[in-house]
């Protein structure tokens, strides 16, 4: 196993008998990811995609000890889906939703921690070990497993990074697409954390973007850091006090430039790339 | 949605927080009639959702309604940092004996609602924590237990907040927080909360903003908008369900993914242009949505050229391709559109766009950028 997901994973898909719950189940599935149970309140007892559907995460878990849950709940009803599966037990908590309340995801977050489970999301795209397991929503035919490990608030800028790693024969060996809201269950400094003492992860990829003060918080990790990482920010451009797409792309007063983020990186010796390109070459760069 | 002054103070009023007389006026006449009905030294106050609106002169203290009816008619032809002001709202003017700064917002790093106090009011909380810092009280407020009377007294002790004021303040700030938790806000605050030379504390600014996640249990709250909080093509893309800023630029930009349109905007300005507007269209590229958005990016006059980056992932290049091409079927094209297409089968989707002709294609981000700001700029390519 890389990190979080891998060969052991069991996964539950929350939210199974929805559109997209569905369809990402039969993706992930296809992907070769254990797939052990589904849970729909009210529609126990179907199967979706030779899934047996459950009422509760509790029942789901009991009968087919899940370690792992994806959420594909609406957002009114998704930071409650994410506590019935801390309730339950359930190791690692991935949640797809975008769109929760934040008062909601402020409670949902705190339990999680305090419970000891581990949260990625919510607003994210999963993450995933190739050729292992795709727990999220990426599109998992651009992967493949080698060396890099990667961790991003974006979707698709992680796509695009993996793209040009892939062409170039540069593999991966977790990438984990943490979210875009401003409340997240799992933040870069966990991530990185888990890179480092990861045997399987040579170097580290981190994008970030405007808004908190998360990729200030992992610098400080990095200074202590053995394993090489590459930074990108993106946003650099974007004016204050408005939301760029994600929730929790803002700048609030002087809080979360990109100045003070590509800053704090270069202040512990992390490269930080101006383009896409740049991140795919600076990482050939260090592995040769 | 941030609320307004005079729609903030109305939440407050309601819940108990005490706050001056006050009317909104819309005219220079209805301003002169809200001053003679108030009596004595009124403010008038722009009402527009940004701050600084002090320092921009948005804010008058006269004396009678004359003199308020003057400046009502100056402010409400002022435009604040891009907001017209529509209208101000006259106010009773305070005898100030002390001015509190109280806030309730969320704070990220410690993914909790945090209660911030200083007794160096009426300047902006940043300013405060560059210049005085020592002056700022702060509780972090634990969701399992919620705001407790523990927190209220360091609050007190640490803002140095004087026994006379301690009941009064007390109060205040345990209604701010039921407000941001009933009425999903991520930010209540109010700057200054002001000590008056009667010994009463009242709310003489107020700010809350209301999580745009929670709007469809706050319906009541959202219906009050008025039309001048937002401008009026991000509202239109709101109501369409995309995710669309206006900027200042001429580079019209439409994309997949809030990091990949926020790196074109970078790009844009990289490549020695200004982006018009941040769009992501999210996943897929239904043809449908690809049209409201070029409709939407179109409609601004400011728009010289676009770019529309795409990565196609689960999506792939070619059904966003065909996606593309039902949209140009629909739109008035009157700019030159820049296309790049990424990932996976990217290559099949660019030989379906390459027989359009309203179409330029681009292989690379860099190419794309260039382009766009080249064509922009009336040049050729």
């Amino acid at each position: 196993m890389s990190i979080l997901v891998g060969k052991e994973t069991r996964l539950l898909v929350q939210g199974i008998t929805g559109r997209e719950g569905t369809f990402h189940t039969q993706l992930m599935k296809q992907y070769g990811t254990p797939i052990v149970a589904g849970v729909t309140p009210g529609k126990g007892g179907q199967q979706v995609e030779g899934v047996p559907v459950f009422d509760t995460v509790k029942a789901a878990v009991a009968e087919t000890g899940a370690n792992t849950s994806i959420i594909f709940v609406p957002p009114a009803f998704a930071a409650d889906a994410i506590m019935e599966a801390v309730d339950a037990g359930v190791e690692l908590v991935v949640c797809i939703t975008e769109g929760i309340p934040i008062h909601d995801m402020i409670d949902a977050a705190q339990y999680a921690k305090r419970a000891g489970t581990t949260l990625i999301g919510p607003n994210c795209p999963g993450l995933i070990t190739p050729e292992q397991a795709l727990v999220g929503i990426l599109p998992g035919q651009i992967f493949k497993p080698g060396p890099v490990g990667l961790v991003s608030r974006s979707g698709t800028l992680t796509y695009e990074v993996v793209n040009g790693l892939t062409e170039e024969g540069i593999g991966q060996s977790t990438c984990v697409g943490i979210g875009g809201d401003p409340i997240i269950g799992t933040r870069f400094l966990d991530v990185l954390r888990r890179f480092e003492d990861d045997p399987e992860t040579e170097i580290v990829v981190m994008i970030g973007e405007i808004g908190g003060t998360d990729e200030e918080e992992a610098a400080e990790f990095i200074k202590t850091m053995q394993k090489p990482v590459v930074g990108f920010i993106s946003g650099r451009t974007a004016p204050p006090g408005k939301r760029m797409g994600h929730a929790g792309a803002i700048i609030s007063g002087s809080m979360g430039t990109a100045e003070s983020k590509v800053k704090a990186l270069t202040a512990a010796g992390v490269p930080v790339a101006d383009t896409i390109q740049d991140i795919v070459a600076e990482v050939k760069r260090r592995l040769a | 949605m941030k609320l307004l002054e005079y729609q903030a103070k109305e939440l407050f009023a309601a819940e108990g927080i005490p706050t001056l007389k006050g009317q909104v006026a819309e005219t220079p006449d209805a301003v002169r009639a809200a001053a003679e009905a108030l009596g004595g030294r009124v403010v008038v106050k722009a009402q527009v959702p940004i701050g600084g609106r002090g320092k921009a002169g948005g804010i008058a203290v006269v004396n009678g309604p004359d003199e308020a009816a003057k400046e009502g008619e100056r402010i409400l032809n002022m435009t604040i940092h891009g907001y017209p002001v529509h209208r101000v709202l006259v106010e009773q003017a305070a005898d100030i004996a002390a001015e509190y700064y109280l806030g309730v917002t969320v704070d990220r790093a410690s993914q909790a609602i945090v209660i911030i106090l200083s007794a160096a009011g009426g300047v902006d909380i940043e300013e405060i924590a560059a210049t005085q810092p020592e002056k700022i009280a702060k509780a972090t407020i634990d969701a399992s237990i919620g705001l407790r009377d523990f927190h209220i007294r360091g609050l007190m002790a640490q803002g140095g907040v004087p026994a006379e004021h301690v009941r009064a303040m007390t109060q205040i700030i345990r209604t701010m927080y039921r407000i941001a938790k009933e009425r999903d806000a991520m930010l209540v605050e109010i700057n200054p909360c002001a000590a008056l030379a009667d010994g009463s504390i009242v709310a003489l600014d107020g700010k809350v903003e209301i999580d745009e996640n929670a709007h469809y249990r706050q319906t009541d709250l959202v219906e009050k908008q008025v039309p001048e909080a937002e401008h009026p093509l991000e509202r239109e893309a709101a109501e369409k369900g995309l995710a669309y800023v206006k900027l200042d630029g001429y580079v019209g930009i439409i994309g997949n993914g809030a990091g990949l349109v926020m790196t074109t905007l970078d790009m844009i300005e990289r490549s020695g242009g200004k982006p018009a507007n941040f769009l992501d269209i999210g996943g897929g590229a239904k043809a449908e949505v690809v049209r409201n958005a070029l409709n939407i990016v179109l409609a601004d006059p400011d728009v010289k050229s676009v770019l529309i980056n795409v990565f196609g992932g689960i999506t792939r290049g070619d059904e966003v391709a065909k996606g593309l091409l039902a949209a140009f079927e629909e739109v008035d094209v009157r700019v030159p559109v820049v296309v790049r297409l990424a990932g996976t089968r990217a290559e099949e989707g660019r030989q379906l766009l390459a027989g359009h002709d309203a179409l330029i294609p681009a292989a690379t981000f860099q190419e794309a950028a260039e382009k766009a700001v080249a064509l922009a700029q009336g040049g050729n390519v």
